[in-house]
């Protein structure tokens, strides 16, 4: 068994980053608690892993871990990650968004790179909110729901991100919250073992930003809240559509097995170096 | 391979074949015209080298999987023009701040927006220096035949691996599309990224060190973990608020450039020794401008050229000592006077401009009009 406060400490910078910049209740460190375990058990070397994050509140996660870590540009993660591994495909490539980062600004590289089904592993903080600029309403922010340029509440239909993904050409699609969280060690390493694009959507509370203005109680009780209404898929399938309410399923949704980019990039090299091969 | 012999090659095909010389292994690109004919020359041989191309959905994902392919230790590459190097700003600025080496061509066209598309322009001198915002330092380079869209290419990639940080090949439409019959040279010298010399215990990225030396980037997966950011960092690569830690982070980027004028700078003069009149002009205007120093010479004008074949840094120094023997500038562009600037911000000597902007070349006759208007 791997005791969590042991395997979590070895692979922080403890002595140059901290303390760390998230509120007291965030769920994002949960997160990277689970992110951490879930390397664990793959059984990768520190220098085997690449921790590619955006901007935002989960951004700061690549900041805080002891992997080669590249924090780059809002919503532009993706993109950069696809160079890294294009350029060295041995490694293990993962790419932290928040909702904002991954679906709005970044959403054109998002659907991409489902489409192109590169070998990444794409863990998306779903907060609902943009937490690091103070509450903005984002592609995931609930109809009705209060946020900070949202005071009348949101009147934009959200995302189903695992949907969207599935939709675009994932390989692997897998959605957990802060509040399963050991479900959500299995659905990362699960992630990371897969070949292809595989996203896991990390349902996470901002008690601070979104919480509050939404009167959803302390971070536990957000966290019930995910209890509450979190349904595995199968039992989530058989849920009449018009009875679904603020339900939503959890587990492993999308699995499939595909060629990815670089298998058939192998394919261009082929035709292209003709018979000198 | 019988490619170092005579070939009659247009620029844009021999930028990618002077990147492929220097050891370019993986372009990302979106289609723009007047730079496409390098995305695509560069699928087609890339796979043949052991390289990777890759078409990403727009040029801001283009900027940043250059950068990410360059963490990894392969160098890399984008092309594009106008609108698509606006959208690359962002990225760039990304890799100045996070000292990346990568090579981004924009061969432009006449803007703005939409503009012209299949006119040629030199519209984005400015936009090179400064289009990306906060202070940070970049070299940018100008190519004025099909020769030295594959020298300067060769050489911009030399100076991203030397300098640690992005160059930019401005190339405008003519000089992309012009063809050309060249000769390549048998010899070119590769810089390459070279090897830490400390273990990753004692290693600091951004470290300043004495003499100004720079830190070698080592590509992510090597055994030296650590973190790179678009944030003020310190030496470790970790963001910083602290004042002093600030403050070296962003005079260092501006200063490496700074104390390297001299190796970076690359100029040509023409009939310069005896000139009263100097014309500076780069591109392919630079080559009217010869043109014109050779109609005026031929009149008795005592007329001369300064070409910046770097633009920026901006040869202000050679400005400054031209202008101490020439009684006159006339400064030809592609543009309202983009160059034209630097020239009255570097000496207080008389300058005129020859201003196109309609799409086509800056001709000879037109020059040796405000040449012979200047009437001295
Ligand atoms: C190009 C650009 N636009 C806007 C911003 C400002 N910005 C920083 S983080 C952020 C939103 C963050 O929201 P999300 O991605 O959901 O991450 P969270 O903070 O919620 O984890 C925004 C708009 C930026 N840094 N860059
Ligand atoms: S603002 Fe929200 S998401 Fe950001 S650290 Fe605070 S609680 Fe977490
Ligand atoms: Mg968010």
């Amino acid at each position: 068994m791997i005791r969590t406060s042991e395997t979590m400490y070895k692979y922080l910078r403890p002595d140059k980053t901290f303390p760390h910049v998230w509120c007291p209740g965030c769920g994002i460190g949960i997160v990277m608690g689970a992110l951490v375990r879930a390397i664990e058990k793959t059984g990768f070397t520190k220098d085997e892993i690449v921790l590619v994050s955006g901007i935002g509140c989960s951004g700061r996660m690549s900041t805080y871990l002891d992997f080669n870590t590249l924090h780059t540009t809002h919503g532009r993660a993706l993109s950069f990650a696809t160079g890294i591994k294009l350029a060295n495909p041995e490694l293990n490539i993962i790419v932290v968004m928040g909702d904002g980062d991954a679906t709005a600004i970044g959403g054109n590289h998002l659907i991409h790179s489902c489409r192109r089904n590169i070998d990444l592993t794409a863990l998306i903080v779903n907060n609902n909110i943009y937490g690091m600029t103070g509450g903005q309403y984002s592609p995931t922010t609930p109809m009705e729901h209060k946020a900070s340029t949202a005071q009348y509440g949101s009147i934009e239909k959200p995302f189903d991100i695992c949907k969207l993904v599935e939709a675009c050409g994932a390989s692997f699609v897998a959605r957990s919250t802060t509040y399963h969280a050991k479900m959500l060690d299995a659905m990362l390493s699960r992630a990371i073992a897969k070949k292809g694009f595989s996203v896991v959507e990390a349902m996470s509370q901002c008690p601070v930003q979104y919480g509050r203005r939404n009167k959803k109680g302390s971070p536990v009780d957000m966290m019930m809240w995910y209890k509450d209404n979190s349904v595995s898929n199968p039992a989530f399938k058989k849920i009449p559509p018009g009875e679904v309410g603020e339900q939503f399923p959890v587990g492993i949704l999308v699995d499939i097995e595909q060629p990815d980019y670089l298998e058939r990039y192998s394919k261009i090299v082929k035709k292209a170096c003709g018979d000198k091969l | 391979m019988k490619r170092h012999k005579d070939l009659l090659l247009h620029g844009n095909e021999a930028c990618a074949m002077g990147a492929l010389a220097a050891g370019m292994r993986l372009f990302a690109g979106y289609p723009i015209t007047p730079s496409t004919e390098i995305a695509e020359f560069l699928s087609v041989e890339l796979p043949k080298v052991g390289g990777t191309f890759i078409q990403m959905e727009d040029e801001i994902s283009s900027m940043g999987a250059i950068i990410g392919a360059s963490l990894a230790g392969v160098k890399s590459m984008t092309a594009t023009s106008g609108p698509g190097f606006s959208l690359m700003q962002e990225n760039l600025g990304f890799a100045s701040m996070a000292e990346i080496p990568c090579v981004l061509v924009n061969v432009m066209r006449g803007g703005p927006s939409t503009g012209m598309p299949t006119r040629p322009s030199q519209g984005d001198v400015m936009q090179s220096r400064w289009g990306t915002h906060g202070p940070h330092p970049i070299i940018v380079l100008s190519p004025q035949s099909v020769l030295e869209c594959y020298t300067l290419t060769i050489h911009a990639f030399n100076l991203a691996e030397k300098y640690r940080s992005p160059v930019i090949m401005l190339m405008d439409g003519i000089v992309g599309h012009m063809w050309e019959n060249v000769q390549l040279p048998e010899k070119i010298e590769v810089i390459d990224r070279p090897e830490p010399s400390v273990p990753p215990d004692w290693y600091n990225p951004y470290d300043n060190l004495p003499g100004g030396e720079i830190v070698p980037l080592v590509p992510f997966g090597e055994g030296y973990r650590y973190h790179v950011t678009g944030m003020v960092h310190d030496k470790s690569g970790f963001p910083t608020l602290v004042h002093e830690e600030v403050e070296q982070c962003l005079d260092k980027l501006i200063y490496k450039i700074k104390n390297n004028l001299h190796d970076i700078i690359r100029i040509e003069d023409y009939m310069l020794e005896d000139a009263d009149i100097c014309i500076v002009a780069h591109g392919s205007v630079a080559r009217s401008a010869r043109e014109a120093v050779n109609i005026a010479r031929n009149e008795g004008l005592k007329v001369g050229l300064l070409r910046p074949i770097t633009l920026w840094p901006f040869p202000r120094f050679h400005l400054e000592n031209i202008s101490k023997r020439v009684k006159m500038f006339v400064v030809p562009e592609m543009n309202y006077g983009q160059v034209y600037g630097e020239v009255l911000k570097s000496c207080p000597k008389r300058a005129v401009r020859v201003t196109r902007v309609d799409g086509e070349l800056v001709t000879p006759a037109q020059i040796m009009e405000k040449i012979e208007g200047a009437a001295l």
